[in-house]
């Protein structure tokens, strides 16, 4: 057994599985306040890594300044999103609400391959040194700070539904729309603003991701991959997303590891996490730490 | 079934029978049989171009009809129809290149294989609906097409699977006018069951669990069985249209079944309508029109100078995607009701003209 191969994969699962635990935070956190499934999640990140993409590349930016830009983007884009779109599907069926982000998802995944083309970009260099060394194994600066920063947006996702004014409101509304409109909370605005937020910790973990691998529509793909660690944490739990997707991202790498050393299947890397999620909903549907509340039919 | 307004004064209905018949009236029951007819003419009156799109939508207007009887008229949501299509592509392939048996049987046998695949992925929908039977589809879509590529003896792997051409008692149908006719019949025939299988009990019974799940299992319905049974059914329509589709092609590879296929399949019926058998198939018909007119709109529009650069030419895939996309939201935000209810309303102006109360 290759104890080293192993230990790397596992500490790539965890660092990954950060990621996708941010990515899924953001679809829960949609999914918790307006009660809509945002298939588009995936979207979100390439959009990001793209127009920070621009932002550097095409218009010569230092990195501060085309990652502030990018930010106020991803937030525009979001309410603007959620106001034309999403909004006329509050009280619409289920499948219409899953279609229409389905939608959106087809046409921006062909409409960014159509203005920034379908090859790999890769961002300029950050960092100096490329890798690091740590507990006696080469780890790549780019993936130590994509770690940091995932767990400094989780940090923050803490403290803006802990103490915030904003954050407070929007676990009101998720709670009941009703009584928190007649407390004085705009639902509206609530909406608006967890879409925002949404798409722009989404465009975060976009550019994180793309600064390691380039940026190309295999972005989107994490917005596929979130629905296991959802699954699997609980729909409506947002600790449960970020639990969810550091296991999916673990399992991902261990399924890599027993694929590459004994099964030779190939691809066990990208399916086994689709297996994992059938078990779930077969056998626990609403995740670990989900509300309990899902009818049995 | 129109509503009460397309009926003429007087006619009223006094029997079941009469309020389940196919045909609302002899008028569009004629209007249909001369529309078959007159689709039969098409390969005479128009080139090979609007054939192979003809056969383009039957094969594609089959496999949504399976889609709506799932979705539409069930009340359930699949993702994953395309991988269904797939299946029977390759089953009717598999069955006929190692039985021998003939491909005009080995097309239903293919369907039966089918459904029973998709009874064995709508076995969560026993437990679950709505949204997590959605992402478990979605699953099923991406674990089947891992299959697609991996199970050699079954599909050819990465290579693919080679499809005879229909041999219909000792007569090749290889070109695409004679193909057409067997296109018709296959669509003729499924559509008939189609709205023949809603007319049943069984057809009432997916309705019911459709509008009231609770209700419909104090009156007697066995919830379990219905949804699988749904299941089945589409799963068959998706493997039948997806048969005819490989023995088309003559030729089947795993890459033609993506998800983007299975959205596209669910635009379909949303476009055309949701628990509308006619609509399915107007909603087929834009759905395999909408790219061509982006392409022909495109071309047209190339006399300007902006849309003859290359940007827009060497995009022209991408177009077509995104219109795909915007079609589906666009639908669902004015018109969710499709086509069909488009139609009935077109319908109603015309016959209460003037006095539309």
């Amino acid at each position: 057994m290759n104890f080293e191969l192993l230990f790397q994969l596992l500490l790539n699962g965890l660092i990954v599985g950060t990621l996708y635990g941010v990515v899924a935070m953001c679809f829960v956190l949609i999914y918790k306040s307006t009660q809509i499934v945002n298939f588009a999640q995936g979207e979100f990140l390439l959009i990001g890594a793209w127009v920070c993409y621009a932002f550097l590349v095409e218009m010569h930016m230092p990195f501060w300044m085309g990652f502030l830009f990018t930010l106020l983007f991803m937030m525009a884009f979001g309410v603007i999103l959620q106001m034309v779109v999403l909004r006329p599907m509050i009280g619409e069926p289920i499948i219409s609400v899953i279609m229409v982000t389905i939608g959106l998802s087809i046409f921006f995944q062909a409409a960014t391959k159509w203005i920034f083309g379908a090859t790999t970009a890769t961002y300029p260099q950050v960092f100096e040194t490329r890798s690091l060394n740590v507990l006696g194994m080469q780890i790549e600066t780019a993936y130590i700070m994509s770690f940091v920063i995932s767990l400094f947006i989780m940090a923050g996702f803490y403290w803006f539904f802990k103490y915030s004014k904003l954050g407070l409101a929007m676990r009101a509304t998720a709670f009941d729309q009703q009584v928190a409109q007649s407390l004085g909370i705009s639902v509206k605005t609530v909406f608006a603003m967890s879409w925002a937020i949404s798409a722009l910790v989404s465009g975060v973990a976009g550019i994180v991701i793309g600064m390691v691998n380039g940026v190309s529509s295999a972005l989107s793909v994490i917005g596929i991959k979130v629905f296991p660690a959802v699954i699997l944490g609980g729909l409506d739990s947002i600790v449960g997303a970020v639990v969810g997707g550091v296991i999916i991202g673990l399992l991902e790498n261990t399924a890599e590891f027993v694929d590459g050393q004994y099964l030779h299947w190939g691809n066990l890397f990208s399916i086994a996490p689709f297996y994992v999620l059938i078990i779930i909903l077969c056998i626990k549907p609403y995740g670990l730490f989900g509300t309990k509340d899902i009818e049995r039919v | 079934m129109a509503g009460f307004s397309m009926r003429p004064c007087g006619d009223f209905r006094t029997t079941y029978r009469q309020d389940t018949r196919i045909f609302d009236t002899t008028v569009v029951r004629n209007a249909a049989v001369l529309g078959v007819i007159a689709v039969a003419l098409i390969p005479f009156v128009l080139d090979g171009y609007y054939v192979n799109l003809f056969i383009q939508i039957s094969y594609f207007a089959i496999a949504a009809l399976g889609l709506n009887i799932l979705v539409g008229f069930t009340g359930q949501i699949s993702l994953g129809h395309a991988a269904f299509f797939g299946f029977g592509a390759f089953a009717s392939a598999w069955i006929n290149n190692t039985t021998g048996i003939p491909v005009l049987l080995s097309i239903p046998l293919a369907g039966l294989m089918t459904a029973a695949v998709g009874l064995l992925f709508g076995l969560p929908a026993a437990r679950i609906k709505g949204l997590y039977l959605a992402i478990a589809t979605l699953a099923a879509q991406f674990i089947l097409e891992d299959f697609f590529a991996r199970a050699e003896w079954f599909t050819g792997g990465s290579y693919g699977a080679a499809a005879n051409p229909i041999n219909v008692f000792g007569y090749e149908i290889y070109d695409d006018f004679s193909f057409f006719y067997v296109c018709l019949f296959f669509l003729v025939v499924m559509y008939l069951l189609g709205t023949n299988l809603m007319r049943t009990r069984d057809g009432r019974a997916f309705v019911a669990v459709r509008d009231h799940y609770l209700s419909a299992e104090i009156m007697g319905i066995n919830l379990t069985k219905y949804r699988l049974m749904s299941f089945a059914v589409s799963s068959f329509y998706a493997g039948v249209g997806g048969a005819m589709y490989g023995h088309y092609l003559g030729f089947v590879s795993a890459e033609g079944f993506t998800i983007l296929l299975s959205i596209q399949f669910l635009g379909m019926i949303i476009i055309g309508g949701l628990g509308s058998v006619k609509g399915t198939l107007m909603g087929t018909v834009f759905m395999v029109l909408l790219p061509e007119v982006m392409e022909s709109g495109v071309s047209a529009l190339s006399v300007f100078d902006w849309a003859s650069s290359t940007d827009v030419t060497d995009g022209l895939a991408y177009i077509k995607e995104m219109a795909i996309g915007l079609a589906i939201i666009l639908f669902l935000i004015f018109e969710p009701d499709g086509l069909a209810h488009r139609w009935q309303q077109i319908r109603a102006y015309w016959k209460l003209y003037p006095f539309s109360y």
